[in-house]
């Protein structure tokens, strides 16, 4: 049965001080910092690369031989990848692919759900622009 | 906020409701208090973490769902019945087709299959628990709440009225003020915890605890498509959790995600929701596919023909569910070329699931066939299915998809899947492991007239409805046109052959509970082939005393060739098993106050419910509580008497 070695998990605790202090960083270059946009996003993603690490190794066990040495764990992380491209990849494609911005366009589709359609032109613009 | 505002008014039929949810909690009061049972509630119940009776409680609680779900079908089939009729007005009958949507889908259909998942995955693959037993206790009493908070919307508030798909702008803020919309987004976030819970829960359980020794593919199919449909819960309700906070954020916090104003994008809800409702669907028919899979093979008393074949099926057709769901909205406007490919990748799904009914009949092929009730639900849903599934394909046809969208051809397809695919499968695998699970078996004739009533109402309901729509019956729609009478009358009389089907399996259970024999074996049907059927009626909680070998396919079938049982008695071990806890009930109720609160917009409420809730999760964290060992003696004693040695 488990034997709890250590009552105070070290690791766990140092990795979430270090996740909160992260955040705080990434607020502040947001909310506070002279920063120029570009340098803002530049930075939040290189923070974000941090933090997804210190999530993985300290509290996702990747490298624990319990894990098959992160085997499962970079399994689920692919298949999160291969999902997340299809939402992203498949909204893009389906919200925006095909919409013709012409209303006297010759496709019959949109003759026939011209309301509809409308509607939707107005919101892929401003979503698009 | 007054008191009139607070509580719906005005509707007889309402006031009929409160009366009778009054009536039954204080007479639920007075029976716990009048024969005490508050204590063995508590104790045996509301703090369990056996998945055995967790199982138990979901099913209840589908069962509770189902017939609410019903009662509003019955409403609606009256409404619809003849033309001009005033049973139901447009807001009631937009609630209330609302309301049977969601609680079919979400409260009925999931927690039913989840439910015998829980109680069957661990005894099939020789496991004592889940993987983590108190996170299973903290799903289920997420869903109940969460079920809960939806279902008091129609005494408390008002029920929403925009579809169990609730599109926007129809359910923004600007178009369905109020609390009613609120009651589904809480309602589904919070039960949705607990469904992904669920999937992790499997998920690790079904990889990391099997039997000594028994391999992926010796695992029984239901077990595989529990595996499968945990995997898709695990990809698939995020989008649902994201896209439900977006519209709460929305509606209580005047964000612009889906507004028509603002910039908001309303489409953009329909393509989440249907990116998490499509693989939704086949999260509740995979299960079934596994529990039909099972019943056929013990009854046809054969091994499942093309074992191999069906588990490639349940995987491709989990990995095109995430392909698929345009389909749901072919009439958006999106170009040809769209729709093109989702039309393609919908006649894709057709494929392996032609190849597990092929399965099936192969099984059945030259079987000597044990027509039980549970067979005769398994039998009766190949044919009913295939229906379903052929119109799914003309459906997927984008061109011929703008003449079905939104008719009743749709409404028939749908209702002809789901209740033939993951009704007929709740209903045959709850009879199928019924005595595992209570220790007596359901009356057979009584299953029988049961069963031909609900099978022969929803053929009468639902066949006529494929006609009713090419007639051009929109769905939705609170009054009908007198060309339409004829078959939304036959359709109602259906309706109501259903509801007289489920009130005799009702009355079935209740008969059995008084007059069944009770079980004397394990293995109730006399052909179990797995796992489960070698432990002893009723289960101990350990579930095993000793864990077998598994070395092939249906083990339990090679036990009882080699006169082997999981009781070896020269090798019982102290079992360690984890400890009873009330804290997953305590903070599920915080949650619910805080949803509540979001629901009416009293943030005071809403903060001051996630902070107990967070009190508890601290509490939670520095719970040392190990479980505790059962003692050799002990499991030898209840084995002993259980196997009655």
């Amino acid at each position: 049965m488990t034997d709890h070695k250590k009552r105070i998990p070290t690791q766990h605790i140092i990795g979430f001080f270090l996740s909160i202090t992260l955040t705080l960083v990434a607020a502040w270059a947001a909310l506070q910092s002279d920063l120029s946009v570009r340098w803002i996003i530049i930075g939040i993603m290189a923070l974000a690369i941090i933090q997804a690490g210190i999530q993985l190794f300290m509290f996702m066990h990747v490298v624990e031989p319990e894990s098959q040495g992160g085997h499962i764990p970079w399994n689920m992380m692919f298949h999160g990848g291969v999902l997340a491209t299809i939402l992203v990849a498949g909204s893009l494609f389906t919200m925006s692919f095909g919409f013709s911005h012409d209303h006297d366009g010759d496709g019959h589709n949109q003759q026939e759900q011209q309301e509809e359609h409308s509607e939707m032109e107005d919101s892929t613009e401003h979503s698009g622009h | 906020m007054q008191l009139d505002e607070f509580f719906v008014t005005g509707e007889p039929l309402i006031y009929a409701g409160m009366v009778s949810i009054a009536l039954v909690t204080i007479s639920i009061l007075f029976f716990l208090t009048y024969y005490k049972k508050w204590g063995w509630l508590w104790r045996e119940w509301l703090t369990t973490v056996d998945h055995k009776k967790i199982g138990i409680m979901y099913i209840l609680s589908a069962l509770a769902m189902l017939f609410r779900g019903g009662v509003d079908a019955m409403m609606m089939r009256t409404q619809l019945a003849f033309p001009n009729m005033n049973f139901l007005n447009a807001q009631h009958y937009d609630e209330i087709f609302t309301t049977h949507g969601t609680v079919m889908i979400i409260f009925m259909a999931m927690p039913f299959l989840i439910g015998l998942m829980n109680f069957v995955v661990p005894l099939q693959i020789g496991a004592r628990d889940v993987a983590f037993p108190y996170l299973n206790a903290l799903s289920f009493w997420s869903f109940l709440f969460g079920a809960m908070l939806f279902n008091i919307s129609f005494v408390i508030g008002g029920s929403p009225d925009a579809g169990w798909t609730s599109y926007t702008p129809l359910a923004g803020a600007a178009m369905s003020p109020g609390p009613g919309q609120n009651f589904y987004l809480l309602g589904l976030q919070l039960s949705g915890i607990g469904t992904l819970a669920t999937g992790i829960n499997f998920m690790v359980t079904i990889l990391k605890m099997r039997a000594p020794k028994m391999r992926m593919f010796q695992m029984p199919i239901f077990t595989w498509s529990t595996l499968i449909t945990s995997f898709i819960i695990v990809f698939a309700f995020p989008i649902l959790t994201v896209a439900l906070a977006l519209m709460t954020l929305d509606r209580v916090f005047g964000a612009q995600f889906f507004t028509l104003t603002g910039e908001g994008m309303p489409m953009m809800w329909a393509n989440l929701f249907w990116m998490w409702g499509h693989p939704e669907v086949y999260i509740v028919i995979l299960p079934a596919f596994g529990i039909f899979s099972e019943v056929i093979s013990a009854f046809a008393r054969k091994q499942l023909f093309g074992y191999k074949a069906m588990v490639w099926a349940i995987i491709l057709i989990a990995g095109l569910s995430f392909l698929v769901w345009v389909h749901h909205f072919f009439t958006m406007g999106a170009g040809a070329f769209v729709n093109s490919v989702f039309s393609i990748s919908t006649m894709l799904i057709a494929v392996p699931t032609g190849v597990k009914i092929f399965n099936w009949l192969g099984t059945l092929y030259k079987s000597k066939i044990n027509n039980t009730v549970a067979m005769m639900w398994a039998l009766a849903f190949i044919p009913s299915f295939v229906i379903g599934g052929v119109t799914g394909v003309m459906l997927g046809m984008a061109s011929a998809d703008y003449q079905f969208h939104n008719t009743y051809f749709l409404v028939a397809h749908f209702h002809y899947v789901l209740i033939a695919g993951t009704v007929f499968a709740c209903f045959s695998g709850l009879v199928f492991w019924y005595p595992k699970m209570f220790g007596h078996k359901l009356n057979e004739r009584l299953g029988r007239w049961s069963f031909w009533f609900f099978v022969i109402g929803f053929h009468v309901c639902f066949f006529p409805q494929y006609f009713v729509g090419l007639d051009g019956m929109p769905r939705r729609v609170f009054t009908i046109i007198p060309e339409w009478m004829p078959l939304n009358v036959i359709s109602t009389v259906g309706a109501f052959g259903m509801g007289a089907g489920f009130a005799i399996f009702v009355f079935t259970i209740l008969y059995s509970y008084r007059y069944s024999e009770r079980e004397k074996t394990g293995d109730s049907w006399d052909n179990g082939r797995t796992l489960e059927w070698a432990t002893p009626t009723p289960v101990p909680f350990y579930n095993f005393a000793t864990l077998p070998h598994i070395d092939s396919q249906d083990a339990y079938v090679k036990l009882k060739q080699e006169g082997k049982t999981t009781f070896e008695e020269d090798k019982v071990e102290p079992i360690h098993m984890p400890s009873n806890t009330g804290q997953p009930f305590i903070m599920m109720a915080f949650m619910f106050i805080a949803g509540f609160g979001l629901v009416f917009e009293w943030m005071w409420m809403a903060i001051g419910g996630l902070l107990a809730v967070f009190v508890m999760m601290v509490i939670r964290s520095f719970d040392y509580d190990e479980g505790f060992h059962v003692e050799v003696d002990e499991i030898k004693r209840t084995e002993r008497s259980a196997r009655r040695l």
